[in-house]
Formats: C-alpha cells, structure tokens, sequence
C-alpha cells in the first residue's frame, strides 16, 4: 500500500525527521488561509496523487500569492495528473498539499528498501538528487551508495558516515544525516516498510538537510498491525478492478489483450500468461484464483474478468491438488450458469480426478471446451479470440 | 537416497489441531510420512488424528524427540512459531504459511542462520520424497519416486514438473518448494548443493519466476559447483513492470527481476533453459537423453 507525500511527512515529523512546515487542503478556497498560517511570501503547492514525476507535468508550482494557489487547486482538484510513471488515464487529484518555500543549495537522493540479496535494510544514496535514480544507477553508478543496516545494532554511526561520505556531507551535516538515518531506520521498522524514497533530500541554503518529498510504501502483509496507517489508504489511487479482486481475496493484474485467464497459483498464473503468448495470442489478465476455486471464488473471478470489454474468450487454468477437479468442474459449471457468461470459456483440468472433471465439463448442457492438453487449451482459446 | 526428508523423518506438526493443519496432517499421514504428534497452544494432553498434542515445541521435543516440523500457523503468529522451534533445536523447519511481513521475516531469518537450522518456506508448498513422505500441501498422487530433484519457487508450477516428470517415466528423487516469498528461508543454491550430493538424483529442475535475482545467483554457482544437469523454467515473460504477480517476491522493480534477463543469464552458466511451460518435461527428455 503507497501513501501520499503528506502523509508520509506526517510520519517523518512524528520520527522528528525535518520537512517544510505545509498541510495539505481539500478545498481551493482554504489554500489562503493555509498560506497565511504557514507565513512567510513564498509556497509550494503539489498535486497528490501516487506517483512520480509530478513537478514536470505540471503538478507543482512555485506562488507567490496565495491567490495563485487557489487557481492552481482549481484547476488539478477533481481531474487527473498524468506523469511518466502513472498510466494513459493518470491518478485523480484530491487534495493538494501547501508548503513553505525552502532555498535549495544543493539536491540528494535517499531511499531504503528491503534487500533480498542481503537480507537487509539497505539505504541507497547518491548525490545526484531530483533525478530519475535508475538512470543515475545506470549511467553514473560510482555516484551511488547501497548500505545495508540491521536494527538496533551498534554499527548505525559508521554505516551512516559511509553514506554521507559519499553524499560529500559537511561534519555538521554528518551529524544531521546520522540522526535522520537512525529516526528513518526506526520509522521503517515500527510501521513496516516496504520502500521509502526522499528525492530530494535538500541541502538549504542555511546548509541544513532536508526533506523536500517522502514517498512511503507499505509491507501489505503487515496492515494488520498497522491500523492508522490502513486508514491512511486513499483507494481512487488504485486500480478499481484490481482493488474489487483484492477484496475477494483474488490476485488480478489487468493486461492489454483480449484472453481473460483464470488460473489457480501465482506461478501458473504467469506460466499461463506466457504459454498464450509463445502460441501467438495476448493475455487480458493474471488472475490467482487460489487453491480452493470453489464457484463463489469462480464466480467472482469471472465477473471480474468479463468486466474488461476487450475479454473475447477466458482460459481456466486449474491444477487440481488438494480440492479434486471434479468438484472444480463442478464448481466451474454452476458459476458459469450464475454470472451468465456469454463468451467462449475454455478449461484445461489437470491433477487429481481430472478425467473425470473433463466428463462432467463435456456433458455439461452450456458450452465449454474442455481440453486437458494445456498447449492445444492455449492454442484454442487464441484460435477463439480472433 | 534423497534430500532432507524420507521414510523415518519424525514430523511434528504446529497448528496441528487448526483446518489446514488437520486436513494435511490427515493426508501425509495417509502418504506414510511419519507424524508423530503436534503443537496447539492449549490443547495439550489431547490426542488428534491418533497422536499426541502439545502445548509447546518444547514439550513435544523432549517427549517425542522429532527431526522436523511443519508450520499451518496465521501468518501473524509465524515468527513466533518459527522461532519457537528453532530455539527448541528442531533443525528442519517448513512454514507452508502465506503473507508473513517481510521484516519478520528478515529477523527470522537471521536467526535461523545462527542456529543452523533449515527453514524451508514460508509461502511454498513444503517438500516430498516421493513414495517415503510429503510434509506440504501437494497432491501426492502425481508424484513417483525416480531421478529428478526438483526445486522451485511456485507451487502449482511445481505440480506442473512433476507431473510432465512422471508422464515421461523419469519420476523424482525428492521436489521442494523454497517459496513466493522475497526473504526464503531456503534459496536455490541450497537446494542445489543437496541434489548435488544426493546420488539418486539425476538432474535437477529448477522453476524459477520474474523477481529478484535469485535465479542470476543460481545460474552462477551451478556454473562453478555442479556437475548434473539442471534444466530450469522461468515464469512471468509476459508480466508487465512494478506490478506484483501474487506472489509478494514476484515483482519486476526498477527493472531488475525480467524473465529475459535471467534467462540470458542461465543459458550463458550452462542451464538448459524450456521455452515454454508445457515443454519442462521434453526438455529433460532431451537433456538426459
């Protein structure tokens, strides 16, 4: 789960990790008001939505006057931001958040993710900020930094100098910069990050460090405990289907072709996207149905397919394990009756009792092709979807 | 022979007397794997499925002596009972539990290092020995004792190579599943150490997916360390960037994790890669001949 820029500097205030003072508003007409209490003859207003890459579509601007603003919140609130990292559509604008203005000397770049080769919590540092870090990584990878951490041991002070060694860190600086490590380290442990980025982390001009953005993703596996950071979740910014397939507990990831795939087990689920794809035809979808597939989780799955109008045919996919395949037939055979499925439904059975699931799929009096060869079930459905 | 499971493993289960804990308890039972009893926080003194209960690992250790442990436990009280075993000096853990969070994980897994234990998972479908026992949630009944060591990341996946490995007669010598997860207890060259040193093993399959770089890792040290043939599939070509595949380790991010690339990188190390899913089985055929 991502959270938006002002509510991830509300956690970095709670860990006393230096932001602007600013507050995010709702309403055009409250940005006077905000600007006032905020003080000084400078702002920033910046659109919020999920993604990078606002300042050059437009979603940032520096005012002025706080009239500015309101016209700038009049114009974003309500439409959607399109960025290079969003899609076509772009990310709703709900609210916008209303900064002081901070003079910028120099900009750096500082994020934390989970390390899976090291099984760490590693820091990446670079003092190339304000930029795209992939293409620093890729371009200029002697300017960046990967420094791996474990919590609460008593190495933080030397691994935090490493850091700002690279990022040329004045001894004042340092200072700074290993507190902010230490309060990010904690922020990211107690609430269960997955990924935070500051880009940029900002050297003012009165040579403090500062955190000028905060992008914070969080570990979904752990929302439980997690409850104020659950109620932070802003679902416009997500993709409604697969937010609707989250909900029945169902993995669904929308793809731009026109075979709807339903398949149980992530792993088959993708080896099911690309056996359509090595036979010529195009996936409309990764759907998990899981390992029950019983005809409620069907059902619910066929709706959600079918809700793409490009679907011209839907390949089920089901490995029989554990739950036999003549009840999945079974189960297929009702939740097709119950969603009232108009297109052509292709099913490959395999694993236990998979003869007798393809019996009862024949006999079936709706039309369903069943086909226990998972290549010629491939090749069928692309045949059927032109 | 085979890997770290067979006939006389002496298996306790945690979450023993929970549904997913019976129902699967019941059906290895069936299998033959050797269940000798189980741990449910206050039900011990009881007896389910004809075998004892108890509170703690502890208490189970010290009355019934058992050399591994498989988990059924909410992904929130993992750690826990992950930990619990291992600190009870079970050395073979396998957690079939899916949505454990990941810094749980990472305290986990530093801890099992320490201690020498195997944690096999968690979000797998656990390990078979085909014909002696099965300590997971895989149907049984695809699997035939033989030559194939198989290793992968994916459950139904798995039952994919085993079962194109049965029809085509090779059968397997045991099959693991390390997990979806981005912190494994196990990982590939883990794995890959034990098929090496397993004399029934012929040929290892190693089913990989987009995500991380477990597989480039692999392909590295298959390269230098061994000497059987590993044929490998790798899921997810056509998965589109940033977005998660189900699996929480599943995602291609900042580029990194493609199919492509890992694919390059172990056909360059010597790895007989199958183009397609359906075809895992034909190419051991081809490779052995």
């Amino acid at each position: 789960m991502n959270l938006h820029e002002y509510q991830g500097k509300a956690l970095f205030a709670e860990y006393n990790i230096p932001v602007s003072k600013g507050k995010v508003v709702f309403n055009a007409e409250d940005i006077i008001d905000v600007c006032n209490e905020i003080g000084g003859s400078k702002w920033v207003v910046k659109a919020q939505v999920h993604a990078g890459g606002r300042g050059k579509s437009g979603g940032v601007e520096l005012i002025t006057n706080p009239e500015d603003g309101v016209k700038f919140a009049k114009k974003w609130l309500g439409k959607n931001l399109v960025t290079y990292q969003t899609d076509k559509k772009g990310q709703p604008v709900n609210c916008i958040l209303v900064e002081e203005c901070i003079n910028i000397a120099k900009e750096l770049y500082l994020s934390a993710i989970i390390d899976r080769e090291s099984q760490r919590i590693v820091f990446i540092g670079s003092i190339e900020g304000g930029v795209n870090i992939e293409d620093v990584a890729k371009n200029m990878p002697e300017k960046i930094i990967y420094q791996g951490f474990v919590y609460k041991d008593d190495s933080l002070k030397e691994n935090a100098e490493n850091i700002a060694k690279v990022l040329k860190l004045n001894d004042q600086q340092t200072i700074q910069f290993i507190s902010i490590i230490d309060n990010l380290l904690r922020l990211f442990v107690e609430k269960d990050l997955s990924l935070l980025e500051i880009n940029p982390l900002v050297i003012t001009e009165n040579k403090d460090l500062h955190c000028l953005d905060a992008k914070i993703n969080i570990d979904s596996n752990a929302l439980y405990r997690q409850p104020e950071l659950l109620d932070m979740r802003d679902e416009s910014q997500e993709d409604p289907k697969e937010a609707e397939a989250a909900k029945s507990d169902l993995s669904y990831v929308s793809l731009d072709g026109n075979i709807g795939c339903m398949v149980n087990g992530a792993g088959l689920a993708m080896g099911t996207m690309d056996t359509i794809k090595f036979f010529g035809g195009n996936p409309a979808n990764f759907l998990d149905v899981g390992g029950t597939a019983t005809q409620e989780r069907v059902a619910k799955a066929f709706k959600i397919i079918l809700d793409d109008p490009d679907v011209k045919v839907v390949l089920v996919n089901i490995f029989g394990g554990i739950v036999r395949c003549d009840l999945i037939a079974e189960g297929i055979i009702a939740a097709i009756k119950e969603v009232e499925v108009k297109i052509p439904v292709v099913v490959r059975l395999e694993g236990n009792n998979a003869d007798i699931g393809s019996k009862i799929l024949s006999k079936a009096k709706i039309k369903i092709e069943s086909i226990n060869d998972l290549a010629e079930a491939a090749k069928k459905a692309i045949l059927l979807a032109e | 022979m085979s890997i770290l499971i067979n006939k006389d493993t002496r298996v306790i289960v945690q979450g023993f007397t929970g549904s997913q804990g019976t129902l699967h308890s019941k059906q290895s039972m069936e299998y033959g794997t050797n269940i000798v009893g189980g741990v449910t926080p206050g039900k011990g003194g009881k007896q389910h499925l004809g075998r004892p209960v108890f509170n703690s690992v502890e208490d189970a250790k010290s009355s019934l002596d058992p050399n591994a442990s498989i988990i059924f436990v909410p992904a929130r009280f993992c750690k826990d009972s992950i930990l619990e075993s291992a600190e009870a000096g079970i050395k073979l853990i396998i957690c079939i539990t899916e949505g454990i969070p990941t810094l749980d994980m990472l305290e986990v897994k530093k801890r099992v290092d320490e201690l020498g234990v195997r944690l096999i998972g968690p979000n797998c479908p656990g390990i078979i020995t085909p014909g002696e026992a099965k300590l997971g949630i895989m149907p049984g009944d695809i699997h035939m004792p033989g030559s194939i060591g198989i290793i992968s990341r994916s459950g139904t996946l798995t039952y994919e190579a085993v079962k194109q490995t049965t029809d085509l007669g090779f059968g397997q010598s045991s099959c693991v599943g390390i997990g979806g997860d981005p912190i494994p207890g196990s990982s590939f060259i883990d794995m890959l150490k034990l098929f090496q040193d397993d004399k029934q093993t012929e040929a290892i399959v190693m089913v990989g997916e987009i995500g991380g770089t477990a597989e480039e890792a692999a392909a590295e040290y298959i390269k230098n360390n061994i000497t059987k043939p590993v044929i490998s599939y790798i899921a997810g070509k056509t998965a589109p960037s940033g977005k998660r595949m189900g699996h929480a380790g599943a995602i291609i991010a900042g580029g990194k994790g493609t199919a492509d690339n890992k694919i390059e990188k172990l056909q360059e190390c010597g790895v007989y890669v199958a183009d397609n899913l359906v075809s895992i089985g034909f190419k051991v055929a081809e490779v052995l001949g």
